[in-house]
C-alpha cells in the first residue's frame, strides 16, 4: 500500500437500474497522485462507475468520499463537486458553437468566476503543453478527432480539478490519433495528477497504471499492480479477458 | 434547383414566343403593375409580422415543452393540436367575422397577423422543439461536467445548438406561412389574390392578371427557397465540418 | 345574448344544411385523396426509376405546385380553363382537378422518399437468399416502403381536408359557404350567429382532422424504423 493520503474513497457503492444491479457494492481507495486503470468486458459497469463519481448517474447505496467530503449525501452540490472532478468523454463533446479558447475558458470564467487574464494564461500554457497552441481560434469542426480530444482534456484541466476521470477517451479515434492523446495522459500521470482511466488500450494501461482494477458484471474481480495483473492474473474471469485480447 | 429555374425560364420564353393565342396585353400589365406591387408589399408585411409572431409563440411553447413545465405543457400541447388540425381560413373567419359578434373587433390586418401567428405558432413550436431535442445528451453532460448550472447550460450549450438545428424546419415554415397569406383575401385585405380577382372582374384580362399574380408569389418565394437551401448547406457544414 | 346565438345552429334545418355542406367537402376530399394516392404512387415510382427526362419533368411539376399557393392554382384553373380553353367545368370539378394534381405531386415525393430511404443491403440480402424480383418486392421492399409512406400519406390526407376550406373562395357550396349563407339569413334574429357558426365549423374540422393526425403519429411511433 502507499503512504499518500487517500483522495477518493468509495465504499460499497451500489447502483441499480430497475431490476438490474449494475454496480454491486464496489469499494475502492485511490491515493493522491496515483493512476488507477479500470479494465473489463463491455457492460461490466466501468463507465457507469465513472459517471457516478461526478454525479451524472444516481446511486442507490454506498458512499463516495472525495477529499473528506461525502458526495453521496443528500445535499451535495454537484456543481462545486464537478469543479474538483474533471471528466473527459469518449465523444469529446466540444461545444460546436464556440472556438477552442472559448470552450476552454467557459468553465473557469463562468463557473469559477476567475480573472480573465489569469485563466487565459493558464489555458494557453495547457494548449502549448498538448501541442495545440496555434489552434486557439479554431472551431471544433476544423479539428481532427485526436485534436478535439486533446482540447477536451485541456478544457477539463483548466478547471484545476483534484482528480481526472477518463472514459474510454480513445475509443472513437482513428489508430493514428490514439497515440497523441495517450501521450498527453501519460504526461499528466508523470506530473502527479490523480486519475481514474477506463480504457481498452492494454499496452497503455500497463505503462500508465499504478494499479489495475478489473471489473466484471458490476463487481471488482481483481485489483493489483499492473505487472501482477498482466503476467499472472489470479481469477478465471481475468484470465479469460486477457486471453481474448492476445491472439 | 438552379437548373430547374433555367429550364423553367426557357420554357416560359418559348411559350411567349410561340403562344400567339396567349397574346398578352403588355400595356395592361404595365398599367396595373403598381397595384400589384402594393399588394405584394402588403402581403410581405403581413407575412413577415405573422411569421415573427409565430416564431415568438413557437419558441415559448417549445421551451415549455422541453423543460416539462407542469400545467403549461398540457395547455401548449392542446393549443398545438387545435391549431394544426383546423384550416387557417376558418381561424381567420372566426377572428374577423365571428369575434366582433361578442364584442371583440379586430381590424382586418390585425386579424390576419393574429391568425398567421396562431397557426404558425404551432408549426414553429414543433420546429423549435425538434431542434432542442436534437442537441446530443453528451453535449449536456460535457457541460455539466465543467460545472455549468442549468441556466448556464441552457444559455451556452442548449440554446445556440438548438437554434441552428431548427433552421431547416423554421425556413420551411416561413415558406409555408408566406403561401398561406393568400388566404387573407378571404377577410377583405387587398393583397395579391384580391387585387387579381378585382381586376379580372373589372377588365376580364384573365391571363395578364394571373401571370402577374403567379409572378408576385414567385418573386417572394423562389429567392426564399434558394436562400433556405443555401443556409441548410452552410449549417450542415458548421455542425459536421463536411 | 350569447345564449340565444348558439340556437341558430339548431334552427330549422340549419344543422342539416351544414352537414350536407360537409358532405360536399368530404366528397371532394375523398375523390381527390384517392386520385392523388393513385397517381402519386405512379409518379413516385417513375421519379425513382424512370428515364431522366421524365424525372426532370415530374420534379418541375412538383416544385411548381409546391411553391405556388394552392389558392392561386385554384384561381388559375378556375379562370383560365373557361377563358382560354373554352372548357367550362363546375367549381367542384375544378377543385378535384387541382387538389388531385397537388396531392399527386406531394404523394410522389413521399413515395420517392420512402423508396430511396430503404437500406440498399435489404435488397441485396434478399437477392443473396435467392428471392426472385417479385418475391423481393412483395416480402421485403414493399412492406418496408409502406411503413414509411403511410404516416406521411395520412398527414397529406389531413392537409388536403384542411385545404378544402379554400373552396369557399371559388364558390363551391361546401360547409363554410353554407355557414355563410346561414349567417346572412339569420343575422336579424341571431346577431351573434357569425360567432357560433364559425366556431361550430371550426370544431367540425377539428373532429375530422385530429383523429387522423393522432393515428398517423401512433403509426409513425410504432414503426419507427
Amino acid at each position: 500500500m502507499s503512504n499518500e493520503p487517500v483522495l477518493l474513497q468509495v465504499n460499497n457503492l451500489t447502483k441499480r437500474f430497475g431490476e438490474k444491479t449494475i454496480l454491486n457494492g464496489l469499494s475502492l481507495a485511490v491515493p493522491k497522485g496515483k493512476v488507477f486503470v479500470i479494465l473489463g468486458p463491455s457492460g461490466c459497469g466501468k463507465s457507469t462507475f465513472l459517471r457516478c463519481l461526478n454525479g451524472l448517474e444516481p446511486v442507490q447505496d454506498g458512499a463516495i468520499v472525495l477529499d473528506g467530503e461525502n458526495l453521496t449525501a443528500k445535499k451535495t452540490d454537484w456543481r462545486s463537486v464537478r469543479q474538483k472532478v474533471g471528466m473527459v468523454f469518449q465523444s469529446y463533446d466540444l461545444f460546436p458553437n464556440m472556438t477552442v479558447i472559448d470552450n476552454i475558458l467557459l468553465g473557469p470564467l463562468k463557473v469559477q468566476k476567475r480573472n480573465k487574464d489569469e485563466a487565459l494564461q493558464q489555458a494557453r500554457e495547457l494548449l502549448t503543453r498538448v501541442g495545440l497552441a496555434d489552434r486557439e481560434t479554431a472551431y471544433p469542426r476544423e479539428l481532427s478527432g485526436g485534436q478535439k480530444q486533446r482540447i477536451a482534456i485541456v478544457r477539463a484541466l483548466c478547471m484545476n480539478p483534484e482528480i481526472m476521470l477518463f472514459d474510454e477517451v480513445t475509443a472513437s479515434l482513428d489508430p493514428e490519433m490514439v497515440r497523441e492523446v495517450l501521450e498527453v495522459i501519460l504526461n499528466l500521470a508523470k506530473q502527479g495528477m490523480t486519475m481514474l482511466i477506463v480504457t481498452h488500450e492494454m499496452q497503455f494501461a500497463r505503462m500508465v497504471a499504478d494499479e489495475v482494477i478489473f471489473m466484471d458484471k458490476g463487481d471488482i474481480c481483481e485489483a493489483g499492480p499492473p505487472e501482477d495483473f498482466f503476467t499472472s492474473p489470479k481469477t478465471d474471469r481475468a484470465k479469460q479477458f486477457l486471453n481474448i485480447l492476445q491472439f | 434547383m438552379v437548373a430547374y429555374i433555367i429550364i423553367l425560364t426557357r420554357l416560359l420564353v418559348l411559350i411567349e414566343r410561340e403562344g400567339d393565342c396567349l397574346a398578352l396585353d403588355w400595356t395592361y400589365i404595365i398599367k396595373y403593375l403598381p397595384q400589384y406591387e402594393e399588394a405584394l408589399l402588403l402581403t410581405l408585411k403581413l407575412g413577415v409580422l405573422g411569421i415573427l409572431l409565430a416564431a415568438a409563440v413557437g419558441l415559448i411553447c417549445a421551451v415549455i415543452q422541453y423543460f416539462h413545465i407542469r400545467v403549461l405543457k398540457q395547455l401548449v400541447q392542446a393549443y398545438i393540436e387545435i391549431a394544426r388540425n383546423t384550416p387557417l381560413l376558418i381561424q381567420l373567419f372566426f377572428l374577423f367575422y365571428g369575434l366582433p359578434k361578442i364584442g371583440i373587433t379586430l381590424e382586418a390586418e390585425t386579424a390576419a397577423i393574429a391568425g398567421l401567428g396562431f397557426l404558425g405558432g404551432s408549426y414553429m413550436a414543433e420546429a423549435f422543439r425538434a431542434g432542442f431535442e436534437a442537441v446530443p445528451t453528451t453535449q449536456i453532460e460535457a457541460g455539466k461536467s465543467i460545472g455549468l448550472s442549468q441556466l448556464q447550460l441552457t444559455r451556452f450549450v442548449i440554446f445556440p445548438q438548438a437554434l441552428s438545428l431548427s433552421v431547416p424546419a423554421l425556413g420551411a415554415n416561413c415558406i409555408f406561412l408566406l403561401k398561406e397569406t393568400s388566404l387573407f383575401s378571404g377577410i377583405a385585405i387587398l393583397e395579391l389574390m384580391n387585387t387579381t380577382r378585382d381586376l379580372i372582374g373589372m377588365y376580364y384580362k384573365t391571363n395578364e392578371s394571373l401571370i402577374l399574380l403567379v409572378a408576385g408569389y414567385l418573386i417572394i418565394l423562389l429567392p426564399l427557397s434558394l436562400i433556405l437551401t443555401w443556409l441548410e448547406r452552410r449549417l450542415r457544414r458548421a455542425q459536421f465540418g463536411n | 345574448m350569447l345564449n340565444s346565438g348558439i340556437d341558430v345552429l339548431f334552427q330549422g334545418i340549419n344543422l342539416q344544411r351544414l352537414l350536407l355542406g360537409l358532405w360536399v367537402t368530404a366528397r371532394i376530399a375523398l375523390i381527390s385523396i384517392i386520385l392523388s394516392f393513385f397517381f402519386g404512387i405512379l409518379f413516385g415510382v417513375l421519379r425513382t426509376t424512370g428515364p431522366k427526362a421524365v424525372k426532370v419533368v415530374l420534379r418541375l411539376y412538383l416544385e411548381l405546385f409546391r411553391i405556388i399557393p394552392i389558392l392561386v392554382w385554384l384561381f388559375v384553373f378556375y379562370f383560365v380553363l373557361p377563358a382560354d380553353f373554352e372548357i367550362n367545368l363546375s367549381a367542384e370539378v375544378v377543385s378535384i382537378l387541382v387538389f388531385s394534381l397537388w396531392g399527386a405531386a406531394e404523394m410522389s415525393d413521399i413515395v420517392r422518399g420512402a423508396v430511396i430511404s430503404l437500406p440498399v443491403h435489404q435488397a441485396e440480402s434478399g437477392k443473396a437468399l435467392g428471392l426472385s424480383v417479385w418475391q423481393l418486392y412483395r416480402h421485403v421492399l414493399i412492406p418496408q416502403a409502406m411503413k414509411r409512406t403511410l404516416p406521411p400519406a395520412i398527414n397529406l390526407a389531413t392537409r388536403l381536408i384542411k385545404t378544402t376550406a379554400l373552396l369557399v373562395m371559388i364558390g363551391v357550396i361546401e360547409v363554410i359557404k353554407v355557414g355563410q349563407q346561414i349567417i346572412e339569413q339569420s343575422s336579424t334574429e341571431y346577431p351573434t350567429a357569425a360567432f357560433w357558426v364559425y366556431a361550430f365549423i371550426f370544431v367540425l374540422y377539428f373532429i375530422i382532422c385530429y383523429p387522423l393526425s393522432a393515428v398517423s403519429r401512433r403509426l409513425e411511433r410504432k414503426w419507427a424504423a
